[in-house]
């Protein structure tokens, strides 16, 4: 068993541990420092330490199996109502990149009924393979059956890395397939490269969201993350070289104890994720009629409201409204933030927006660091003098320009 | 009908601050609370006990302090709850905490229905529910908005796929992770407060679950490994706005125009 380990020569007990320690996982006992039940082998406590008396005593374990047996990369297609999920051109468009690094092939996963001529557009991104698995039972996601298709795919073709869009399938799937696999899986990654040796090196927000964690999966294979809508850019169309592979497989893997008995499609408007301009709402609102002046604010300029977590957690606002890492990855081409502080939670799902306002109280709110401009001010006051000047056509406010 | 409900109690607010030098977070007044999501997982059980009969069990991972997110679920209606500690779970990704909590539930009383939040507050993958799915070979759909009722052996739930609501059949026994949209969980009973005061936590070690595979806990039984934590990368160019209300207003205004956004 791995634990925390301290060298008692070393410690000073100064307890830059215990402050450090997001966890209360190292307390102050009577003389040394204790860990607790609550110690998450983070090691951030190791890095706090001054004297570098603290070490994380890893059990030693070799790889279970040949790493350099794993070639590739594999992205699952998603496709809904016989349509290609905009997230996987995205997903090709990073397997390419890393796949060229290594010399190596991206192969696509595709499941569906009738969806050959999906196959033929997945080839136009440039992929080596398309591996088709085209049966009438596979129509809509069941669980049962795309995990087993997935799942023999690997056990054939053995890729060191699949990506799957962080998308309510993907979601659902990519968990299933890596515990079947008994492999590493890594949420909503904002960043991936690839190492010389293949390893991948997986970014995205931990600890509820306030910093950044680089994870890796060094004696596991294949790599298994999932990458949110919006968060990388798509491939480009090429011309194409790659193949159709047509799977087979049998009656009892295309078996489940789901039946889709119905499916009733969303509005469209509901979707804040192709919105083109966001105005978007935080805690600093303060009170629930702040939203309705910023929907006065983003009709009148062609946009719409999102929200922050603790808005949706409140009842002030519906989940499809949530932007962040809890909700819904946005790039608009102008963002808004209003009231918004700016945890990384929330900044995961919008930095990648073209212009950034964010209006605070706070001159040092985090969200200032993201934003392209930061207005000092009270939105109550800012919000309806912008409004106003906007109504007017703009001759309050074209004719002096302040400084 | 014996429903379990996996919860988890989670940081309240994530109010941080970063030590950049070090690359260490200081995380101040640490408040725990019952995951949203799992509140909801935990509302939509006990209504189904309602209607169908049947007791309903909590179970959680993590530091003994957790055992409170299990007694403020006996005041929300759960019967009984298992909490798993040990320091051999520490340091779990989550196919080590699949792997944990599946473990505890094949040594429980058979569930016919197994509820999850959709996903933690302060995780945030939603991979533990169909992990556990997965390692107990049972069906899973995870964000079930509605539950419509159970007939059959069968349970008609709603799923909300993001593009739209899957209407489906589950055969019993499955898992379900489900959204805020369920329900709105009910407040605690002061009745049941009373009542359950008295009523322990089972706590289980790794003892507990004898057969299981040692390997497959905690750090050691994660396949994904931090290797650093940093501050989030900052903007290049920025520009912060002082001034009065009506300066900024129009300041604002005239940039927008710039950019064309008007």
């Amino acid at each position: 068993m791995s634990q925390m380990r301290v060298n008692q020569d070393l410690c000073t007990l100064c307890g830059a541990c215990v402050e450090a320690c997001p966890f209360a996982g190292v307390v102050m006992g009577e003389d040394s420092i204790e860990f607790t039940d609550s110690c998450r082998l983070c090691s951030i406590c190791v890095k706090a330490c001054p004297t570098g008396a603290i070490w994380l005593e890893k059990t030693a374990a070799g790889p279970s199996f040949d790493l350099k047996k794993y070639k590739g990369v594999l992205v699952f297609a998603e496709q809904r109502q016989g349509e290609i999920q905009p997230v996987t051109y995205e997903l090709i468009g990073k397997g390419l990149e890393m796949a060229k690094q290594l010399g190596q092939d991206v192969a696509v996963c595709l499941a569906g009924s009738n969806v050959q001529t999906l196959a033929e557009d997945l080839l136009t991104y440039g992929v080596d393979k398309v591996y088709l698995y085209d049966y009438p039972e596979l129509e809509y996601f069941r669980i049962e059956p795309y995990t087993a298709i997935m799942v023999d795919l690997v056990n054939e073709i053995k890729p060191n890395i699949i990506l799957m869009g962080a998308t309510p399938v993907g979601r659902s799937l990519a968990p299933r397939v890596a515990a079947r696999l008994r492999t590493g899986l890594t949420a909503d990654c904002t960043t991936l490269s690839v190492k010389e040796n293949g390893d991948l090196v997986q970014t995205r927000p931990a600890f509820g969201g306030d910093v950044m964690a680089q994870i890796i999966t060094p004696r596991h294979r294949p790599q298994m993350a999932t990458v949110r809508y919006k968060v990388m850019p798509p491939a480009e169309t090429v011309q194409p070289h790659g193949e159709i592979v047509h799977c087979k497989t049998d009656q009892a893997q295309l078996q489940s104890r789901i039946t889709t008995l119905g499916f009733r499609p969303h509005q469209v408007a509901s979707s804040i994720t192709d919105a083109e301009i966001i105005v978007a709402a935080g805690r600093g609102i303060g009170k629930p009629e702040g939203l309705e002046l910023l929907e006065t604010f983003a009709g009148l300029i062609g946009g719409v409201v999102g929200t922050t977590r603790p808005l949706v957690e409140q009842g002030w606002a519906n989940y499809n409204q949530q932007i962040g890492m809890s909700g819904r990855t946005v790039r608009p081409r102008l963002f808004i933030a209003c009231g918004i502080s700016g945890a990384i939670q929330l900044v995961a799902g919008m930095r990648g927006a073209d212009t950034i306002f964010a209006i605070n109280t706070d001159p040092d709110a985090p969200i200032f660091d993201v934003a392209h401009y930061g207005i000092v001010g009270d939105l109550y006051e800012v919000i309806p003098k912008l409004i106003a000047i906007i109504e007017e056509g703009g001759s309050l406010g074209a004719i002096s320009q302040v400084g | 009908m014996h429903f379990i409900v996996c919860i988890k109690q989670v940081p309240e607010g994530t109010e941080v601050e970063i030590d950049e030098e070090k690359g260490i977070l200081k995380r101040e007044g640490v408040d725990s609370k019952l995951n949203v999501y799992d509140a909801c997982a935990l509302e939509a059980a006990v209504a189904l006990k309602e209607t169908y009969g049947g007791t309903v069990t909590v179970l959680s991972m993590g530091p003994l302090q957790a055992q409170d997110v299990i007694k403020e679920a006996y005041t929300l209606g759960a019967d009984d709850g298992y909490l798993l500690s040990d320091r051999k779970f520490a340091g779990a990704d989550t196919l080590a905490t699949s792997y944990a909590l599946s473990e505890a539930i094949r040594r429980l009383p058979p569930a016919d229905v197994i509820f999850c939040g959709m996903q933690t507050t302060d995780g945030d993958t939603a991979q533990v529910g169909p992990g556990i799915a997965e390692l107990l070979e049972l069906p899973h759909a995870s964000y079930v908005s509605k539950i419509s009722g159970m007939e059959d052996g069968c349970i008609f739930v709603e799923a909300d796929m993001g593009d739209g609501i899957e209407e489906l059949r589950i055969g019993l026994p499955c898992l379900l992770t489900v959204t805020k949209d369920l329900n709105q969980p009910r407040l605690p009973s002061y009745k049941l407060k009373k009542a359950t005061q008295n009523r322990k936590v089972n706590v289980w070690d790794s003892k507990a679950l004898e057969g299981a595979d040692p390997s497959h806990f905690g750090l050691d039984g994660s396949p994904t490994q931090v290797e650093r934590i940093f501050p989030p990368p900052k903007a290049h160019s920025k520009e912060l706005w002082q001034g009065s209300p009506d300066a900024l207003g129009q300041k604002f205004y005239a940039k927008l125009k710039e950019l064309k956004y008007l």
